[in-house]
């Protein structure tokens, strides 16, 4: 199924609500989706028997900087029977990052989203145990960041090196 | 001052850093909250586990990661892609190769120079990543069996390792991280006489394998404890994003070696082996460890395959130059990327976004096979005896370099 398919039949089934477009110069092919709908989208994509994209690859977190103003998070989907990759991509303002969680769908989704408020402090609405992963819980600040400024004592170890 | 011990003690500090999900107070009388970790062998590194027991029952398992984390996104963020290999090479250290040919073929891919690598290049490169994948199941294999109680075969698979480590330490000059493979290319061509004593190494470990099937697959006591143990529905594997030999071992045929293609695997013969449940239910510890076992077998395949290619039709000239296509300057098209191949414990995929101007990537993201296939753990052991804890654990194969990076 091409992604031309793939947009009519989200068109198709959301009406008026869907609003996913073709992005370019991505590998694989990329559509970008709205962060109100992200959730609906996943669920047609996750259930519709002629995509069926029943594995989530990679979540992916990323800032553009604060001139920008924006920060997005990217989703690898990959459809097993129909060997088939697709990436989602989802633009958020950097003040209120925030995106519904898609841990129902793939449980994937929940260290990988973790993952990404970890590093970046993106809020996943509904995620249901949203703490640190890889960071200590104390740390202060998300580190991948584009105006992350590391903090300058942890535990009294200086953290410049 | 240069002495002055920085630290200051406290004793809440590993309760504020990394605080219980479970608190004493909260839990019936019948629960109890065991720590295992982060400084326990059969955690193959440092893996913090807070177990929620009630007898001998597990509950929950709330794994605690990130002891291990260098910050392989952030360096990413500050060098070129050429220089980015070596970090590379430090998530799954214990198949360094897997990983950078993995890399590698992912910026080639944004750079649109896949095909322009020489025939003699990309078999050099399976040859050293499938010899580095052996290695990996080595290891793999030889701790299983030692977390379960079994001692020799550790040793056994260390000894064989060591024969592949310097056959790799002769190519690269290193013993696990290698920097061997390069974006367009290799650091050196192989060693003269390597392809000689590679080949002599496949003839000595052919028989030793029918001994690692004695000692550890078909040995009575090795079935009883990981059959029917820990067993993964193919369903709740692919939900949990779960993929390489475990996921296969759930029943379902998938690897990215013949899915993708990548490299010169389409020209080469090998199969795909999977878990049948010959010694109990499809998908538990004894059918992932049988897995990698004939993974072995078809990486000697593939590896005889190699050579012989490297030694006929790409055999080695005076004027090759493994550098050849190495772009002076690594500078991608602007755009989204995500790339992936099948290393040892899964697939591992990079995701990259070039902005076109810069040597460097704007963002670099790797999706560690490991990480997500340890997510899995809470799933897989609740309901079932702590003592097999450490027999599902193990029979995950985890590398904490990549599960933290």
């Amino acid at each position: 199924m091409d992604l031309d398919k793939i947009i009519t039949l989200l068109r198709d089934e959301l009406g008026d609500r869907a609003s996913v477009e073709a992005a370019e110069n991505c590998f694989p092919e990329a559509l970008i989706v709205s962060p109100k709908t992200l959730k609906s989208v996943c669920e047609i994509l996750y259930r519709n028997e002629s995509c069926y994209f029943d594995m989530l690859s990679c979540i992916t977190g990323l800032d553009n900087g604060p001139e920008a103003n924006t920060m997005e998070v990217i989703y690898n989907l990959y459809s097993i029977p129909f060997d088939k990759s697709l990436m989602l991509k989802v633009i958020l303002e950097r003040e209120k990052a925030e995106i519904d969680s898609l841990t129902n769908i793939w449980r994937t989704a929940d260290w990988h989203e973790r993952e990404a408020f970890d590093l970046y402090g993106i809020q996943f609405v509904g995620h249901p145990d949203l703490r640190r992963i890889l960071l200590p819980a104390d740390w202060e600040g998300h580190p991948l960041k584009k105006d992350y400024e590391h903090q300058e004592y942890y535990r009294g170890i200086k953290v410049e090196y | 001052m240069a002495n002055e011990i920085q630290y200051k003690y406290h004793p809440d500090n590993l309760v504020l850093s990394e605080p219980n999900k479970y608190k004493e107070s909260e839990l019936k009388s019948t629960e109890m909250v065991l720590n295992l970790g982060p400084q326990h062998p059969s955690t193959h590194g440092v893996l913090r586990l807070e177990v929620l027991t009630e007898g001998e029952i597990i509950k929950e398992i709330i794994p605690h990661l990130g002891y291990l984390h260098r910050c392989f996104e952030k360096h990413a963020e500050a060098l070129p892609y050429n220089q980015i290999i070596p970090f590379v090479d430090r998530m799954d250290y214990i198949a360094a190769m897997n990983s950078e040919h993995a890399y590698a073929i992912g910026v080639e891919k944004m750079l649109g120079i896949t095909d322009k690598i020489p025939k003699r290049v990309e078999y050099i490169r399976v040859l050293v990543a499938e010899l580095n994948r052996l290695a990996s199941h080595f290891v793999a294999i030889g701790t299983y069996a030692m977390d379960i109680g079994a001692f020799t075969p550790f040793f056994w698979m260390i000894r064989d390792r060591e024969h592949i480590l310097r056959l790799l330490e002769w190519v690269s000059g290193a013993r696990m991280l290698y920097n061997y493979i390069w974006i367009g290319g290799l650091f050196y061509d192989l060693p003269v006489g390597f392809e000689e004593r590679c080949g002599q190494f496949v003839d000595y470990l052919r028989p030793k394998l029918n001994e690692l099937d004695d000692v550890v697959i078909n040995n009575k006591i090795f079935v009883d404890r990981t059959a029917n143990v820990g067993v993964l529905s193919r369903d709740m594997a692919i939900n949990y994003g779960v993929t390489g030999p475990m996921l296969r071992a759930s029943g379902l045929r998938l690897d990215l070696r013949k899915v993708d293609g990548y490299s010169v695997y389409p020209e080469l013969d090998f199969s795909i082996p999977i878990g049948e449940g010959k010694m109990g239910a499809v998908g538990d510890c004894w059918d992932r460890n049988y897995v990698r076992v004939q993974e072995i077998h078809e990486s000697l395949k593939i590896v005889e395959q190699c050579l012989k290619q490297l030694t006929t039709d790409h055999k080695r000239t005076r004027d090759f130059d493994p550098q050849e296509v190495v772009p002076k300057k690594i500078r991608p098209k602007a755009g989204d990327f995500y790339v992936r191949a099948e290393n040892p414990k899964g697939e591992l995929g990079f995701f990259f976004r070039a902005d076109g101007r810069n040597d460097i990537p704007f963002r670099c993201k790797a999706r560690a096979c490991s990480f997500v296939n340890l997510s899995v753990l809470n799933e897989l052991s609740k309901g079932s005896l702590i003592a097999d804890l450490i027999a599902i654990l193990g029979s995950i194969d985890i590398v904490l370099g990549e599960v933290d990076r």
